[in-house]
């Protein structure tokens, strides 16, 4: 044999790095889709109550049956992840299950049973509940997916910025302020970011396909409705996004310094003014930015809004303590990107709707349609910064990332991440040809909802709902 | 300090209540599943997947619980229990995916539809091993040395550990074929009924060789069971198997669709029990008591808070979603 037993140790700690990331990538994108979309759900269904307007209804049904598929693949991708603390990361869950242990099933306790306990009733239930109780359910639904975004984000906000704890004599981290331990540092940031970034990513989803559909026929009424309403979505929130971020990195600074300047690849302090660096390649060995585009002084005018503000670089921190530069350097260049590609659709779609071209114009509907993906990406590059940039740790400056994992040897945690590369590109690329699918059919005058044949009515929309309808 | 003892026991009823809970509604659900090889018609297929398609998501919700309840409330047993049962539980979360995916998946297609319906009926069939075995494992007891599991990848593979998995994909499937005689009428109940009276015995053959079997691995069980003055404790268990067990069979015999399945899941809550009798006060049999692994106190009291408030409501609304599709399910109208 070769290999000295260090390398096993270590090779156990990067698969099983390897295996969180990986289905973690996988994972977010659903409930990221299913928060907004269980929301705009709620939105069509109030709107189709209160107005009667039957191409509410109809584009209720349409998003429902997508949001069925999606939300079956958030949840065993998720059940996956909550398992993955105990199999993987013993140590980590021995250590920090004190206190994000309550968190994460206080989650499960607000937030996974309403939705589940609900869901059923939504999908399936609009003729034997009847209207009000359906819209109650339906609420129910969008309301939970937002309660586990909190639970789950102020458990990840806490290993990011720890407050309110201490330490007990096996080592473990135990709450000596819940409050503290719940409302840390960086979690109202994170908790305002994920969620517009999940209605931003679910609006870039519903106009990409409203805009396919009015790119073939501008006259679909339900084409029509779901492009404008996303339209707007993307004109109002992506610049509060834009703001909103500037304010979750200046919290960063404050707590992670050392995650900015991986993310702006300050390698060397600046007295006077920090360059902000456009491109580039972030060397670790050289600690330069190497072929940089850069601007001088605007990183600091960003951070610290001012151009002659000095900032600290990684000079200052102990190599041990550098996160992976070049990995948070560029999947934040790429989310940031993305926001910006955002806004201006926003900004397009604001104009067209003055020029009252916003369902004729070819080349405002072949962008949005490009920038049906754009959320996803923007989502799953700013979770790679945030959790690259706090690396090598997982309970920041506190619990090392290598410290942290199950005593598994390295073969054990190989064959397990093959076996989820392998089921996961057969089960989610299969449930992603299945939502594509769904939406090139056309919003239809009768929509049906994910009946199923049962019971014996076909599906579609019952007198009742007709009787409403004007 | 003796307020920390009663709420670690406290958690300990909570954890195994949602363990059960778990097994019982999940059970059903993985047991049709399993019952799918045997009723090839897509017609009654779209009825089996139809009588859970509501509920499924809630059921796999007390498997969460229970997880993630155990991580919150004994840290320490979960990182011991999750490593040492690495593989049983990623071929459990695997199955699980492929059985989960396919309620909705085998609806969006035609050319795939047979693949989704292999996959419901491997996938749930290797979730129901996958908890047998893993049940197994924990009996017969997990190599731990200071605060962390030291054994190998492969130490939960052993008959005892294939015993147990055998078996509780039989009760599975038991509690399978009582929730279709409940839900579906014509011949399909009809088969579900034939299929309940091999599924019984299967089960009871299970029962008696599991509890024949685990006195053998430990003598603190045998103790346990057979020593005075426990008997008087755990005698009651098997003598209310066999009366269960003629309820049970004279329901079958009688026809009363409701009755099998209430008394099915009875038969699981006593063979609960006895388990919970072996392995009670340990959480990892034999090297970790409810006490070692506890949480510190005020993690345990900021949670028991919510589950007092939390877990009835959650009963509430999940038994009205029961109630909202109670009733046979009927073949769609393209079906006569």
């Amino acid at each position: 044999m070769m290999v000295p037993p260090m390398s096993w140790d270590l090779n156990a700690v990067d698969l099983a790095r390897a295996q969180f990331a990986f289905t973690m990538a996988f994972h977010i994108v659903f409930p990221a889709f299913s928060i907004g979309l269980a929301s705009y759900l709620a939105v069509l269904e109030a709107l189709w109550l209160w107005t009667g307007r039957e191409v509410f209804i109809n584009l209720f049904n349409y998003w429902l049956k997508i949001f069925a598929v999606a939300f079956g693949m958030g949840v065993v991708s998720g059940i996956v992840m909550s398992y993955q603390f105990g199999t993987n990361w013993s140590v980590f869950a021995d250590r920090t299950g004190p206190v994000i242990g309550p968190l994460m099933a206080y989650e499960v306790l607000t937030a996974f049973f309403l939705e589940a306990g609900f869901l059923g009733v939504m999908l399936f239930g609009l003729e034997r509940v009847g209207h009000r109780l359906h819209f109650f359910a339906t609420l129910m639904v969008a309301i939970g997916t937002l309660v586990s975004a909190f639970w789950i984000l102020s458990a990840n906000s806490w290993m990011q910025t720890p407050t309110g704890y201490a330490v007990n004599a096996d080592g473990q981290f135990v709450a000596a302020d819940w409050l503290k331990v719940i409302f840390n540092p960086s979690f109202p940031y994170r908790l305002i970011h994920m969620v517009l970034a999940a209605y931003l990513t679910t609006a870039l989803v519903v106009g990409a396909v409203g805009a396919f559909h009015l790119a073939r026929d501008p006259h679909i009424a339900g084409a029509r409705v779901m492009f404008s309403m996303a339209m707007w979505m993307a004109t109002l929130v992506a610049p509060i996004q834009i703001i909103a971020g500037d304010q979750h990195g200046l919290n960063t600074l404050a707590h992670q310094p050392v995650k900015i300047m991986a993310i702006e690849g300050h390698f060397q302090s600046h007295q006077h003014g920090a360059p902000l660096y456009l491109f580039g390649l972030p060397n670790e060995k050289a600690a330069k930015v190497k072929y940089a585009i850069e601007i001088p002084k605007v990183g600091s005018l960003i951070l610290k809004h001012s151009l002659d503000a000095p900032m600290s670089g990684l000079d200052t921190v102990p190599r041990e303590n550098w996160p992976p530069v070049p990995i948070p350097f560029w999947s934040f260049r790429i989310m940031v990107g993305m926001g910006f590609l955002m806004f201006g659709l926003g900004l397009l779609s604001l104009w067209a709707r003055w020029r009252g071209t916003l369902y004729e114009l070819r080349w405002l509907h072949l962008f949005a349609m490009a920038m049906g993906p754009a959320g996803f990406v923007a989502v799953i590059a700013g979770w790679v910064t945030t959790e690259t940039g706090r690396q090598p740790f997982t309970v920041y400056g506190l619990l090392r990332t290598a410290e942290s994992a199950s005593p598994l040897a390295a073969p054990a945690v190989g064959s397990s991440l093959v076996a989820f590369v392998i089921v996961y590109f057969v089960v989610f690329a299969t449930g992603a040809i299945y939502l594509l699918r769904l939406m090139a059919n056309p919003p239809s005058p009768a929509e049906a909802g994910p009946t199923r044949d049962v019971p014996a009515r076909a599906g579609g929309i019952t007198p009742a709902i007709e009787s409403v309808v004007r | 300090m003796t307020l920390a003892v009663d709420i670690a026991v406290v958690w300990a009823f909570i954890i195994a209540f949602a363990v059960f809970v778990y097994v019982v509604m999940d059970g059903f659900d993985l047991g049709l599943g399993l019952l799918f090889p045997l009723f090839p018609a897509k017609a009654e297929r779209d009825v089996i997947m139809n009588s859970v398609a509501p509920v499924w998501d809630g059921n796999e919700t007390w498997l969460v619980l229970g997880g993630g309840g155990m991580m919150a409330a004994f840290p320490l047993a979960y990182s011991v229990l999750m490593p040492a049962l690495y593989t049983p539980i990623i071929a459990m979360l695997i199955g699980l995916i492929f059985r989960g995916v396919a309620f909705e998946f085998r609806w969006r297609t035609e050319a795939r539809r047979n693949f989704w319906d292999v996959a419901f009926a491997g996938g749930s069939l290797l979730a129901a091993l996958a908890q047998g075995v893993a049940l197994g494992a924990i009996l017969q007891g997990i190599h731990v040395e200071g605060r962390q599991y030291a054994g190998g990848w492969w130490d939960w593979l052993t008959p005892f550990s294939i015993l147990t998995g055998i078996s509780l994909v039989v009760g599975y499937a038991l509690l399978g074929a009582t929730w279709l005689v409940l839900k579906t009428e014509g011949e399909l109940r009809d088969r579900a009924y034939h299929l309940c009276w091999y599924l019984l015995f299967a089960m009871l053959a299970a029962i008696g060789a599991v509890s024949i079997a685990t006195p053998f691995l430990h003598i603190q069980y045998a103790q346990r069971w057979f020593t005075w003055p426990n008997v008087l404790l755990t005698a009651p268990v098997p003598i209310l198997v066999a009366v269960v067990t003629m309820l049970l069979l004279r329901s079958l015999a009688d026809r009363q669709d409701s009755r099998p399945f209430l008394l099915s899941l009875t038969l699981f809550a006593l063979s609960y029990a006895g388990l919970g009798i072996s392995m009670y006060p340990y959480i990892v049999p034999q090297s970790i008591t409810i006490w070692q692994a506890a949480a510190p106190e005020n993690s345990q009291i900021f949670m028991l808070f919510g589950v007092a408030v939390l877990i009835p409501l959650i009963l509430a609304y999940t038994g009205w979603a029961y109630w909202v599709f109670r009733g046979k399910v009927r073949a769609g109208a393209g079906y006569h």
